[in-house]
């Protein structure tokens, strides 16, 4: 029988970046908030020893242990999903801050015509432009609503950047100008000028200056050392949950967190939730938690698992095409990218930061005319410096032998003439890729894995080749001698690093017919419940997802204080 | 635990030093020839590690101290030299720099194996094992230092099959078309593939080669020296926007040592 504590206002389950904006934001407001987060405790004073390529980028030290818990995969519904028994195409983060610890802070906001994907693209291109199978939506929300929210995270964040020719309206300029450029920023600039397209400087939390946020919280000034992705940073310039919103929401005194806590159900009676159970993986004690409000800002992949364990909404069927759980699991396309080998010119590409580094949008959302082209949407292109770090950093000419004496002597002498231009390709939802729980596989403690049913389609294919043309003509502006670039994508695996920015499960619409939740992030089958993350996103722009997911926690917050008011379901 | 400690002291004298072919007499082993098999072998060849141990550049060999950190956890004598001859012909000594066997790449590997990465400890390894599509990884049941002990194994034995031989005897060219046929997955093994065996011992020779110093290999930072990275640094905030700048490199420990 689980212990049973007293209630409380509300419950977060997961503190990262969605968990700690409501936090932030709720306890300002006098609630009392409980955040239940399965990992450890995570501090500024813990990266003294970061510079660790082995341990951190190659032994996943921030990542989630996947002994206790991994995913598992097939590539369509006829073959037998296996787990991800080692990490490969995307890292889940562990503990508190979550994967906002480990990210690289590349804060762009979703374009417009992301937020009505599907009516804006049969308003240019009639309704054939979409294939049948892809299922893809308007939010239920235009970028112009969620404008002030984006503007509220990139103020408490410090955001570097300047403003984006191609981006929405804005209603002030980032709080902080762009990084320093690099040589090779300059390079991509120049060239992309040439070729008639619109550089600008990549939106950074990687602060370029020190900066104090309105919430009063002062951080560091970016050192460019080089060591951001699968780091966390030592001097907190990276924006991070831990070092942003968190200590805000522990300054109210109306915020305990509790740590090793691992919220397994969502307890619910008459469709609304009483709280959660979860266990305290140092004891082993299942505990109840009564909440009146429960919020999920867990990884995309369990707030999806938490929910259909505890039987909450009407899980996805894809064969019918209904239901709501596990519906329309996206991705990012990343592989649609070249590398430019230069003989003349060397490049301090050891130095760098997570999101140091120049863009354009040009082949992004439906910036071009998509009428001859057999994909619709594309992805930012850009050349980022985010430090060259010696064992993951070899890329040699095509046609190189992978060892021996000609690899050693190529992959040194390029270790300092190699540029990479790469892009976020961006990933629409098809109505076969989706979660659910897997019938074989269980966790540590007994309770199934999700499930991912996903694959490559034509569309990314198409679209994956194209801008790695583009990529390659970039490079060649650019000066490099040689080009190597994406010819064909193949099909998606599980095993090599792609990208963490998994998304969908439990999207966001305007009608409970086909999302989960909301546009505040409350659920359509349960008031009381909001999950926010990437989760929410109905499919995947042609960007890195963090400022939107932020931007949606910031409506959420708003949404539950609302709620607590006035009750009942808030659209 | 004043005595155990005195113990320990006094038990790493005996093996230290150059008094290992006492030991051995001591130890009872015969070394007229007769059960002299393959570790014992290995145990009494020339030592080629300390010789090759970097940094004789200046003329300081003397003044060198021991590298009390090459020793194994792991790897028998023998699966140790097989594994340092396969890396130095996957990352060989040339005229860019020293190759893995000076690096300690090896040293590196036997540390690594010996732990939980060894242990696979953070991976899922539950049952139940169904041999699974290529887009699905790795679904072995075998953990990382039974899959190198196995290929290590198999090294031996496909140069045995091929050439009469010992790998670590062969020419470095045939040391050469025995790690191709691995790579190239044309040794069909039982167990194990041997094109993903060969991947792991790649992939573990950059990591020795490039990992700070701290754990074994990259000796005195000469991996990263070749390819003019600096390790370690607290700021580029001066380099950043500059062209190509050569920065000494600087590990960890010189990070420890200086706070």
């Amino acid at each position: 029988m689980a212990k049973t504590l007293p209630k409380t206002d509300v419950v977060i389950v997961g503190v990262g970046w969605g968990g700690g904006i409501i936090a932030s934001e709720l306890t300002k407001q006098g609630l009392n908030v409980v955040g239940l987060e399965r990992g450890k405790e995570r501090k500024t004073e813990d990266y003294y020893m970061v510079h660790d390529e082995l341990r951190y980028a190659l032994r996943y030290e921030l990542m989630q242990d996947l002994s206790k818990e991994t995913i598992t995969f097939r590539s369509n519904e006829k073959i037998r999903a296996l787990p991800m028994r080692q990490y490969g195409s995307f890292l889940l983060g562990d503990g508190l801050g979550g994967a906002g610890v480990h990210w690289n802070g590349q804060t762009y906001r979703f374009l417009p015509y992301d937020f009505e994907i599907r009516s804006k693209t049969i308003e240019r291109y009639g309704k054939n432009k979409i294939p049948a199978e892809m299922t893809i939506q308007d939010w239920g929300i235009t970028y112009d609503e969620l404008e002030p929210y984006f503007d509220k995270f990139e103020k408490t964040t410090g955001i570097s950047g300047e403003e984006n020719p191609y981006g929405g309206k804005r209603s002030s300029p980032y709080p902080t100008p762009p990084m320093k450029k690099s040589p090779a920023i300059t390079m991509f600039q120049e060239a992309t000028t040439r070729l008639k397209l619109k550089p600008y400087m990549m939106p950074s939390a990687n602060l370029s200056q020190d900066y104090t946020n309105p919430d009063g919280i002062s951080r560091a000034a970016c050192q460019y050392c080089g060591y951001c992705e699968r780091f966390g940073c030592e001097y907190g310039a990276k924006a991070d949950p831990v070092v942003t919103v968190i200590p805000v929401a522990n300054k109210t005194g109306k915020f305990e967190i509790r740590t090793h806590s691992n919220v397994r159900r969502v307890l619910h009676k008459g469709g609304k939730a009483t709280g959660v159970m979860y266990t305290d993986v140092t004891t082993g004690e299942d505990i109840v938690q009564p909440a009146d409000i429960v919020v999920l800002t867990s990884y995309v992949f369990n707030n999806v698992r938490l929910l259909l364990m505890s039987g909450i909404g009407k899980p996805y069927d894809p064969s019918k095409g209904t239901g709501a759980i596990g519906r329309n699991y996206a991705y990012q396309v990343i592989k649609g990218s070249a590398a430019g080998f230069f003989e003349k010119q060397e490049f301090n590409t050891f130095a760098g930061a997570g999101a140091l580094g120049v863009s354009i949008d040009d082949y992004n959302g439906d910036n071009f005319d998509h009428s001859d082209l057999k994909f619709i949407h594309g992805g930012v292109i850009s050349l980022s410096q985010t430090g060259a770090r010696p064992i993951q950093n070899n890329t040699t000419p095509s046609g190189t032998p992978s060892w021996g004496a000609d690899f050693k002597a190529k992959s040194v002498y390029y270790a300092n003439r190699t540029l990479a231009v790469g892009t976020q390709g961006s990933s629409m939802a098809y109505k076969h890729h989706f979660l659910d729980l897997d019938p074989t596989y269980k966790d540590a403690f007994g309770d199934p894995l999700i499930r991912i049913t996903f694959d490559f389609e034509d569309q990314d294919r198409e679209m994956a080749k194209f801008l790695a043309e583009k990529c390659s003509g970039i490079l060649k502006e650019m000066g490099a001698d040689k080009i190597d670039y994406l010819k064909e994508l193949g099909p998606y695996e599980i095993m090599s690093y792609q990208s963490t920015h998994n998304t969908g499960g439990v999207i966001m619409g305007a009608s409970p017919a086909d999302s989960a939740t909301n546009n505040y992030c409350q659920m359509w089958d349960a008031e009381n419940v909001f999950v926010m993350g990437a989760s929410s996103f109905p499919q995947n722009a042609g960007y890195n997802p963090t400022a939107t997911v932020g931007a949606l926690a910031y409506r959420a917050a708003e949404g539950i204080m609302k709620y607590r008011e006035k009750g009942g379901m808030l659209v | 635990m004043v005595e155990n400690d005195q113990q320990k002291t006094a038990g790493r004298k005996t093996v230290d030093g150059s008094s290992r072919r006492r030991f051995l007499v001591n130890s009872g082993y015969a070394l007229g020839g007769l059960v002299v098999g393959g570790a014992l072998g290995t145990l009494i060849k020339p030592k080629t590690t300390e010789q090759t141990a970097p940094d004789k550049t200046n003329g300081e060999q003397a003044a060198t101290p021991k590298n009390y950190n090459q020793a194994l956890m792991f790897f028998t004598q023998e699966q140790f030299q097989i594994a340092e001859s396969a890396m130095e012909r996957i990352f060989p000594e040339d005229d860019t720099g020293p190759g893995a066997t000076s690096l300690g790449v090896a040293f590196f590997l036997d540390h690594q194996l010996a732990g939980e990465w060894g242990f696979n400890s953070r991976d899922y390894m539950s049952p139940p094992f169904f041999a699974g599509e290529k887009e699905q990884g790795y679904q072995g049941r075998l953990k990382r230092r039974e899959i190198f002990e196995i290929g290590l194994r198999e090294l031996e034995n496909y140069s045995q099959q091929q050439y009469q031989s010992r790998f670590v005897k062969l020419t470095p060219e045939q040391q050469d078309e025995v790690l191709k046929a691995f790579e190239a997955d044309t040794v069909k093994l039982t167990t194990i593939s041997a094109g993903s065996f060969f991947k792991m011992l790649r992939s573990s020779t950059l990591e020795g080669a490039y990992s700070d110093p701290l754990y074994g290999g990259n000796a005195n930072m000469s991996g990263w020296k070749m390819r003019n990275y600096p390790g370690s640094q607290m700021s580029y905030l001066d380099a950043i926007d500059k062209d190509f700048t050569k920065i000494e490199p600087s590990s960890l420990q010189d990070h420890l040592a200086m706070n």
